[in-house]
């Protein structure tokens, strides 16, 4: 069921001024797989996805590697234009830049669809309106997700999409991720499992804290992150469960090589 | 004065006016602004006035000191040179010097010894001027001085929209403009007023404006100058006199190196229940600007709202925002909003990771921080201002 790799981090390393926030990640992303990201405050989650995004700010060492090539040291958009994709968790406000014209540009071929998807959003009044200036939590994931489809990357990278979402919007958010991922939910009796994952062609890295998004996303790989380093890589599900029940304590105890915890907080 | 303050605030009469001259000959009056010259009407397209006419309830056209064109077919509004009125309407003693007085300054002064015509616009009672009226005041020769009187009248109940247009011909770097504007805005009128300044660079430029308006009336200023300009002072004042009355001052400012631009609004709240906004968004590219603002609170129950922002693009450069509220009574409610910086990072790498260049992110920020949406402007216009911006981005990289 390989497709082929997509995304390659190799010992990553990113520091901000003279304080190390990574220290040497490793992961790779086959093309057509979601992977998550778990990880307490602080643990590095948005600097990874910065710094592979390109943003200023990061001294960054070891290699990304996206579709073959090295973009280590690429700027943002020659990143955006080769098919890397980002919803911001907390996106600043553009004055006097309404979100139709923003999306004219960033869309190119893909503004006909403008329209269609504003409605199924719940956007088209803000079409009008400037860019997240007053928009609430909801709205500006939304927006995100709008935006993000008629961009049509190939790998996506999802910053907290669910953060600040009340339980209304979590489901079309959920719905609106999938299909930007190139996910169904549904089964598909006319194709086999083989032939519907040979189809995926979208890839996407999400962070998240809280998990919610998972229950909605199908998400392939999951991993923890902590004090910069990947400290585990497993199925999502379970460490997702592990990590209601107990917390990151766990994880801690784990990662410093400690004897595993006696119970759940459950018991 | 030494040579570190000399570029500190300047006060009104620093220039030295013995440079400029006073006298020119008489221009041939024109049928039609089409008739003018290509260059000539590429740069009055610029400054907002249309040579065609098209979407215009009538032009006013100024060239030195010489009105050569004014007319309109629509009924409800006059347009003719101010000189003109004054004979036709017993001086116009009414409205002549009751709110920018000659003695206000050396430029009121001046202008009052040396005025040439100025336009005089009325809208009648009751009429709606939907299409602008368009007025230019083109100064041809270089060394010129230029002082014009303009009065405005908008009647009860009307609505009238404004175009003006300053601007300098090719060739001409230099030279005076002095204009003293007075607006009447009566019993429920609207006056919507948009001036565009599209001047030589190294032109001095004094604009003396003042409004009044009665109850229930708005005026509306929209102020753009995205030219150099070696030297612009201005501080319209308006005074709301009436009960309801509504001001909003909105100014564009560009300021490329060698451009001083002092460019204020005021508004006086005196009828009760008025309320006023006053909003200018500045770009430096080298160039200095003080952005100034002062609100005046007189009666209770006003509410009035300051907010002067400023996009610093160059170490060079300089913006000075003064925001000043002057509350005069108890129970009112009046706030400013300041701030000069550079533009954010987050905002470009936010642009960036949506595809954009860095170039064309900077580009995109600064044209929606200037808000050039102003209604009417003609599409051509527009279309050159947001060139003018993505320029000026260029060169202050």
């Amino acid at each position: 069921m390989k497709n082929g790799l997509l995304l390659e981090v190799k010992d990553l390393r990113v520091s901000i001024g003279k304080k190390d926030i990574l220290k040497g990640v490793n992961l790779s992303i086959e093309k057509g797989e979601v992977h998550a990201i778990f990880g307490p405050n602080g643990s590095g989650k948005t600097t990874l996805l910065n710094a592979m995004m390109g943003f200023a700010g990061y001294t960054v060492k070891g290699k990304i590697i996206f579709g073959g090539k090295d973009i280590t040291h690429l700027p943002v958009n020659e990143r955006a234009r080769m098919g890397i994709g980002m919803s911001f968790q907390r996106p600043p406000a553009i004055r006097g830049v309404k979100l139709r014209k923003l999306i004219e540009i960033s869309a190119k071929g893909n503004g006909k669809f403008l329209e269609g998807y504003a409605k199924g959003l719940n956007l088209v009044d803000f079409l009008e309106r400037e860019v997240n200036v007053g928009f609430s939590g909801g709205e500006i994931k939304r927006a995100e997700l709008l935006q993000l489809i008629l961009q049509n990357p190939d790998l996506v990278f999802l910053d907290e999409p669910e953060s600040g979402v009340d339980l209304e919007n979590i489901a079309l958010i959920g719905e609106y991720t999938n299909h930007l991922l190139g996910r169904q939910r549904e089964p598909n009796k006319e194709k086999t499992m083989k032939e519907l994952y040979r189809e995926k062609k979208k890839s996407g890295l999400i962070i998240t804290h809280t998990g919610h998004i998972l229950d909605y996303v199908n998400v392939d790989v999951g991993y923890i992150l902590m004090q910069g380093r990947i400290a585990c890589q497993a199925n999502p599900r379970d460490m997702l469960h592990t990590i209601r029940e107990c917390g990151f304590g766990e994880c801690f105890r784990c990662f410093r090589g400690e004897t595993t915890s006696v119970k759940s907080q459950k018991d | 004065m030494s040579k570190a303050k000399k570029t500190e605030t300047q006060p009104a009469g620093d220039l030295d006016l013995s440079i400029y001259r006073e006298e020119t000959g008489e221009h041939p009056p024109l049928d039609d602004l089409s008739q003018l010259s290509p260059e000539d009407r590429q740069v009055l397209l610029m400054t907002g006035v249309d040579p065609s006419g098209k979407e215009r309830s009538g032009s006013f056209f100024q060239k030195d000191h010489s009105v050569i064109h004014c007319q309109t077919d629509f009924d409800g509004a006059e347009i003719m040179s101010a000189t003109v009125a004054r004979e036709k309407y017993d001086g116009l003693t009414e409205y002549w010097g009751k709110i920018v007085p000659p003695d206000k300054d050396v430029y009121t002064k001046r202008a009052e010894e040396h005025q040439e015509h100025g336009y005089y616009i009325r809208s009648l009672p009751g009429a709606n001027v939907h299409y602008p009226l368009q007025a230019c005041l083109y100064l041809t020769e270089d060394k010129l001085a230029q002082d014009v009187h303009n009065i405005i009248i908008a009647e009860e109940g009307s609505n009238l929209n404004i175009i003006t247009g300053c601007a300098t011909a090719p060739g001409v770097r230099s030279g005076l403009h002095v204009g003293i504007s007075e607006f009447f805005v009566k019993k429920g009128a609207t006056v919507s007023f948009t001036m565009i300044h599209n001047w030589a660079e190294e032109m001095a430029v004094r604009p003396r404006s003042a409004v009044i308006v009665e109850e229930g009336g708005t005026f509306i200023s929209n102020y753009i100058c995205l030219v150099p300009a070696k030297n612009l002072q201005m501080y319209p004042a308006a005074t709301l006199k009436g009960k309801g009355a509504i001001a909003t001052f909105n100014s564009v400012l560009l300021a490329r190196p060698g451009s001083f631009m002092d460019v204020g609004s005021r508004i006086i709240l005196q009828g009760e229940g008025c309320r006023g906004e006053v909003i200018s968004r500045v770009v430096s590219t080298g160039g200095t600007v003080i952005a100034r603002g002062h609100l005046v609170g007189e009666t209770p129950g006003i509410r009035a709202h300051l907010e002067c922002k400023g996009l610093l693009l160059s170490d060079k450069g300089r913006i000075h925002a003064i925001p000043e509220l002057e509350g005069k009574t108890s129970d009112l409610e009046m706030s400013h909003e300041a701030a000069v910086g550079k533009i954010a990072q987050e905002e470009v790498e936010y642009l960036m990771a949506r595809g954009l260049s860095e170039q064309e992110a900077t580009a995109l920020i600064i044209k929606g921080f200037l808000s050039l949406d102003i209604v009417g402007l003609p599409a051509d216009l527009k279309k050159e201002l947001e060139r003018m911006i993505v320029e000026t981005d260029t060169e202050a990289m």
